[in-house]
């Protein structure tokens, strides 16, 4: 028997579909006007805050209390764990064992006599040792950043405000969720409008 | 925008922006948009002529490597003792280039050096295009190219044998495939921004899936800009060492042998500096025809040029001062064969490939130190090519010279390419010009959302120097 899928279930979790608010957006022309009606907005109370923009607008984080990144060290961990086996890799296959149940696997150890050098040591390692480490932060940073994004995806619901095609143009975009505890689309909208937002819209799901 | 700024004269003397003009963000990302999104048939006919050129080398490059794959690497000139020749100078020579493109993105980004905005993008992607160029000649150089994966250390139940761990030929293998996954990764992360733009912009349905799909849902949130901004300079904190270690590992695989010429200290200094010197010019010389086929002049303004310029004449001077210390070196050791290399370089049957080494490398580029001589468009565009001949006559002498001649007279040969070997040359050349020209055709050539950046805050920062300037008057 197929399983059965509600839509409007999925939906209804996602915080998807007509029905549904998703925010209260409105429009600046300038970074500046941005960075000045998010202070002002956050004085009002509001925490749910979100901007759209072009570039990356130097001073929005404050304005916006959005907190440090802590990809720095989700990059680290990676960083560590790609030098590990780097010097695992090298020391295996320079003097690991050769006959153990890894040879099950097809893993044994290939050491290598070359006038009489030691079958590992750490000064050999180092080029690789560092290579391998820039790999693994290079992929850390990279899918990390996606992934603390919640990216890639295919929708969301800012989407559907009439100028959001224009945040990766020349316009300025200041969001108040509407998961906001003060949040209400007549009051929130009267609020935008107040710090100078144009083309202030209630977004749906 | 709102703000209309007055310039402050003094401060527009010594510090120009980077743009003439007052361009609206509206309308940068409408130029640099214009480029891709005209419909193919309204594409220049030069650029159709100029690709299908290119391509014809291409498939000429596919020819020879599918030869040579049958045949054996016999069809090449290489003998023995010339075990290394050309593929190797050209495997050096196509790396060298590509780490213009990384010090752009990425130590320029460090040093926050905002005219690298204009050029970062074509550098990088000019990387790219030169490291799978690179990447063919030792790949082929094996012979038996579908067995390649050995070269990594991937368990494997028929052998049982891993790579010698202690050899630089093994560190060359991680040092390249790093080097390209991490440029590939740090220049398509710089790209999504761009990618949504284009989307956002499209009119086809085709555009629009094919960028959205590559924009992975980018809305430029100002979450995801703190996060991306955290992964862009962690990528571009690590690409900086990462440069300067994979052409000093190119360097081991000379400087760790005992052939006289090859067994110097000075290698990875020299050739780090060496191979920033040749791609800025590569650069240069696609910048150069960019902004003259796609009329870029607003974009690539002669403050960007003449900036490059100046790291040319820097990183040039380097390089001279380099052969000066291997001459001194040589003579200072004592040790006769190494002396014998450095006069047979010179004065030898290759003294003509040293001779044009040292005109390129070192004597032209001192042109620079004139003003007039670098803001010069034929110039400029003159130089960078000669420096690319110069530089890929470097890596010729110091492989090839030191090769034919080496301890024992009995075993002294000479070196002769055969038509494989410059037909397949010629093909990556063609290889790489096609790589580029699809790209400027389809994907944004200069970095939008780092232009408008930079544009914005460059105005902002104008503004408020003129009110100081104004204070200090009152």
């Amino acid at each position: 028997m197929p399983m059965q899928f509600d839509v409007e279930k999925v939906k209804d979790k996602l915080g998807i579909g007509a029905d549904k608010v998703y925010a209260v957006m409105g429009e600046f022309e300038d970074p500046e006007d941005l960075l000045e009606a998010g202070r002002k907005i956050r004085q009002m109370g509001y925490t749910k805050i979100d901007a759209m923009s072009p570039f990356p607008v130097h001073g929005i984080d404050d304005a916006l209390g959005i907190p440090y990144s802590k990809l720095g060290w989700i990059v680290v961990v990676f960083s560590m764990t790609g030098l590990g086996i780097a010097l695992l890799l090298q020391w295996f296959a320079g003097a690991g064992p050769m006959n153990t149940l890894l040879l099950r696997f097809g893993l044994s150890g290939y050491p290598l006599m070359v006038g009489g050098k030691p079958f590992f040591d750490f000064s050999y390692s180092i080029p690789v040792d560092w290579e391998l480490t820039v790999l693994f932060t290079a992929f850390a940073a990279f899918i990390g950043m996606w992934a603390i994004n919640g990216l890639p995806r295919l929708y969301h619901p800012s989407m559907n405000y009439r100028n959001a095609h224009r945040a990766s143009d020349d316009r300025f975009l200041l969001i108040v969720e509407a998961d906001d505890p003060r949040f209400s689309p007549a009051k929130t909208s009267d609020d935008m409008r107040s710090v100078g937002a144009r083309d202030v819209e209630v977004v749906e799901g | 925008m709102s703000v209309v700024v007055e310039q402050n004269p003094a401060l527009m003397e010594t510090n120009p922006p980077l743009m003439p003009g007052e361009p609206s963000l509206h309308h940068l990302t409408d130029r640099i948009s214009s480029i891709i999104e005209r419909k193919v048939g309204d594409t220049p006919l030069k650029y159709w002529i100029t690709l299908g050129t290119t391509a014809s080398f291409t498939v000429l490059m596919v020819g020879c490597l599918t030869y040579l794959a049958l045949t054996g690497i016999g069809v090449w000139g290489n003998n023995r003792p010339v075990g290394w020749a050309w593929d190797i100078t050209n495997f050096v020579f196509w790396i060298g280039i590509g780490h213009a493109g990384t010090l752009i993105s990425a130590i320029l980004f460090l040093f926050r050096q905002k005219w690298r905005t204009s050029i970062n993008r074509s550098a990088e992607a000019m990387t790219l295009f030169a490291v799978m160029c690179a990447g063919l000649f030792p790949l082929f150089h094996t012979g038996r190219p579908w067995r390649a994966y050995w070269l990594f250390p991937v368990p494997n139940t028929d052998h049982n044998v891993w790579q010698n761990f202690r050899s630089p030929l093994i560190w060359d293998v991680f040092a390249v495939s790093t080097y390209f996954t991490v440029s590939v990764l740090f220049w398509y992360t710089g790209l999504v921004p761009d990618l949504a733009s284009l989307r956002d912009r499209a009119v086809t349905k085709v555009r629009q899936w094919a960028y959205g799909i590559f924009a992975l849902g980018w809305r430029g949130s100002a979450r995801h800009w703190r996060h991306y901004e955290a992964a862009y300079l962690i990528l571009a904190g690590i690409s900086t060492p990462l440069v300067l270690s994979v052409h000093s590992v190119v360097s081991f695989d000379f400087a760790t042998s005992v052939i006289p010429g090859w067994h110097t200290t000075i290698f990875p200094p020299y050739f780090v500096a060496g191979a920033i010197f040749s791609g800025f010019a590569c650069v240069m010389t696609l910048l150069l025809v960019a902004r003259w086929t796609l009329n870029l002049q607003d974009l690539i303004t002669m403050k960007v040029l003449e900036n490059m310029n100046k790291i040319i004449l820097v990183t040039g001077s380097i390089v001279g001062y380099s052969y000066c210390t291997e001459f001194f070196i040589a003579w200072y050791s004592g040790d006769v064969y190494e002396r014998f290399t450095f006069l047979n370089r010179a004065f030898g049957p290759y003294w003509w490939a040293a001779c044009s080494m040292y005109t390129c490398n070192v004597i032209i580029p001192q042109l620079y130190w004139f003003k007039k001589l670098r803001t010069n468009l034929w110039v400029m565009f003159i130089i960078s090519i000669t420096t690319n001949i110069g530089m890929w006559f470097e890596r010729f002498v110091i492989i090839a010279t030191s090769l034919t001649r080496d301890f024992l007279p009995s075993s002294w040969w000479s070196y002769h390419p055969t038509w494989v070997d410059m037909c397949t040359f010629a093909g990556t050349v063609g290889f790489f010009f096609t790589m580029f020209l699809l790209f400027a055709r389809f994907l944004p050539m200069i970095a939008m959302s780092e232009v408008k950046g930079v544009r914005t805050y460059e105005k902002h920062a104008f503004a408020a120097a003129a009110a100081a300037g104004a204070e200090k008057v009152h």
